[in-house]
């Protein structure tokens, strides 16, 4: 069975559609990009999938013994994130909130995953350090870090590039590949559509045409070329 | 000045004033930093004047005990303030000034209207500013204060991981499978519980300071959440102890005294964030 399965999903808000018929299917270990205009309904799949908003219709099926809690989730950054005042150490922690029930303190199991997930990110010598001064490659590594201690499984990242320089951008898309690599499934939603296709093993474009399947089917369709023209 | 202080602190009027003013003190400290940081600031005062509102329509209900009506009507418009937030139609900022102005003049209103003491205008001073009421608490009140301060504190703290997950991102939490919604109300519940107890210290118009001031002071000083939250605490509390003593010694308002040194702290505070981050 699939890992995340949309089936004839309708989505949008305050009773608009602005996505009908949804279809798509995501097994483990695949790289998902989702593409498509500003305003086409990116970040509201992605909210829907996360179970964050209801479907107007249809239905997301987690599938392979996939709970609702072990999902990693890179949300855009948020204006009450930007003057925080926190250390790298305890956001990544909090990473780990959604595995404790109502266990109130973190126990040596959510401090080492914690400990290995800063390892991973590269971040370990930043541990506390003040969130709000570090760079936005820095952010957004210990971000992706805490939704490791979530999950190894599935990472949601909602445009996790936006704002970063280009040596930046560079390394946050070689961490994701990384990780993608050792098995985690990927989905992420994206502006670039030359770095999707470029790393992705599955492209879905939403909008008034929809698309789901490989990257090597888009770039041969209609849709994926006009894209692609348009976006170069 | 030792022997006036003494002297002052045999009345057990004035150390149930102290005991009072000290926790909450300490319960508003802790609550301020999570309500700056959600960008809620308004909302201790909003619910103030909510809390005044509730007072007079008891005490023109005569009710003997009137927290048996301010408690509830203070949670329930927490709760809807905190929820207004997302909601589209009447922005947050907007529902707490609605709501705040609107009940600060029924309330007045009401007690103009019937009016069961000679000296009215006395009277809604002091419920504003707090001249007098913490001097004359009961010792019911203070123990209500007492259990309620500590069932605050101790929410706090085992909350704690929590709360900073929910404020520091919501959506993650979410997605996390933790219900937000419960912790939201939960921080609803304890500032209306702790604006209440606050009104007896430094009346309704000055409980912002209380909440606002600590948490903004230790931001200053300090980069992370636990820091600043215990930062948030002590100055607090010494600032609140530190009043207090200056209000009895140089007979000045209490409220207004504990607020002005709190900005005395914010003040030094500044200065003491810009040495340390320019080292």
């Amino acid at each position: 069975m699939a890992l995340i399965t949309g089936n004839d999903l309708s989505l949008g808000y305050d009773g608009q559609e602005i996505i009908k018929h949804l279809n798509f299917q995501v097994n483990a270990g695949d790289y998902v990009c989702i593409v498509g205009e500003n305003g086409s309904g990116k970040s509201t799949l992605m909210k829907t999938i996360l179970h964050l908003q209801p479907a107007l219709a249809g239905e997301i099926v987690y599938g392979d013994n996939l709970a609702k809690n072990e999902i990693g989730y890179l949300p855009q950054q948020t204006l009450v994130q930007r003057d925080f005042p926190a250390s790298v150490r305890e956001i990544v922690l909090s990473g780990c909130q959604g595995s404790m029930g109502l266990r109130p303190f973190y126990g040596k199991k959510e401090k080492q995953k914690a400990r290995q997930a800063m390892e991973d990110m590269g971040i370990l010598d930043l541990e506390k350090r003040c969130y709000r001064e570090l760079s936005g490659g820095q952010q957004q590594r210990v971000l992706l870090a805490r939704a490791l201690c979530a999950t190894r499984k599935v990472l949601f990242l909602d445009e996790p590039v936006t704002g970063l320089d280009p040596n930046a951008t560079e390394e946050m898309y070689q961490l994701i590949l990384d990780l993608n690599k050792k098995g985690t499934t990927i989905l992420m939603i994206s502006h670039d559509i030359e770095a999707a296709v470029h790393y992705a093993s599955h492209i879905l474009h939403i909008g008034e045409e929809l698309f789901y399947g490989t990257k090597q089917d888009y770039v041969q369709s209609s849709l994926g070329k006009r894209y692609l023209k348009k976006e170069a | 000045m030792l022997e006036t202080l003494q002297f002052y602190f045999s009345y057990p009027f004035v150390r149930y004033a102290f005991i009072v003013g000290v926790l909450v003190a300490l319960c508003s400290s802790l609550l301020g930093v999570t309500l700056v940081l959600k960008r809620f600031s308004y909302i201790g005062d909003g619910l103030s004047h909510v809390a005044f509102g509730a007072m007079a329509i008891a005490s023109v209900l005569k009710l003997t005990n009137n927290m048996v009506l301010i408690l509830p009507i203070t949670i329930i418009s927490a709760v809807l303030l905190l929820r207004g937030g997302q909601n589209k139609k009447i922005n947050g900022d907007a529902a707490i000034a609605m709501i705040s102005v609107g009940s600060l003049a029924v309330g007045y209103l009401l007690m103009n209207l019937f009016s069961t003491s000679p000296n009215l205008s006395g009277d809604i001073c002091s419920t504003l500013f707090g001249s007098t009421s913490i001097l004359t608490l009961t010792k019911q009140e203070v123990y209500l204060c007492m259990v309620l301060s500590v069932v605050v504190l101790i929410v706090f703290v085992v909350f704690y991981h929590k709360i900073f997950a929910v404020t520091f991102d919501e959506n993650f939490a979410k997605s996390n499978g933790i219900n937000t919604g419960v912790y939201n109300l939960l921080i609803a519940i304890m500032i209306a519980l702790v604006i209440v107890l606050a009104m007896n210290l430094v009346g309704s118009l000055l409980i912002s300071a209380l909440v606002i001031f600590p948490a903004l002071s230790a931001m200053r000083m300090f980069h992370n959440f636990k820091a600043v939250t215990i930062c948030s605490a002590i100055l607090s509390v010494v600032c609140a102890a530190f009043g207090i003593v200056v209000s009895i010694l140089a007979s000045t308002p209490v409220g207004a005294t504990i607020v002005a040194v709190d900005i005395a702290a914010f003040a030094i505070s500044c200065i003491c964030g810009k040495v340390m981050g320019s080292r």
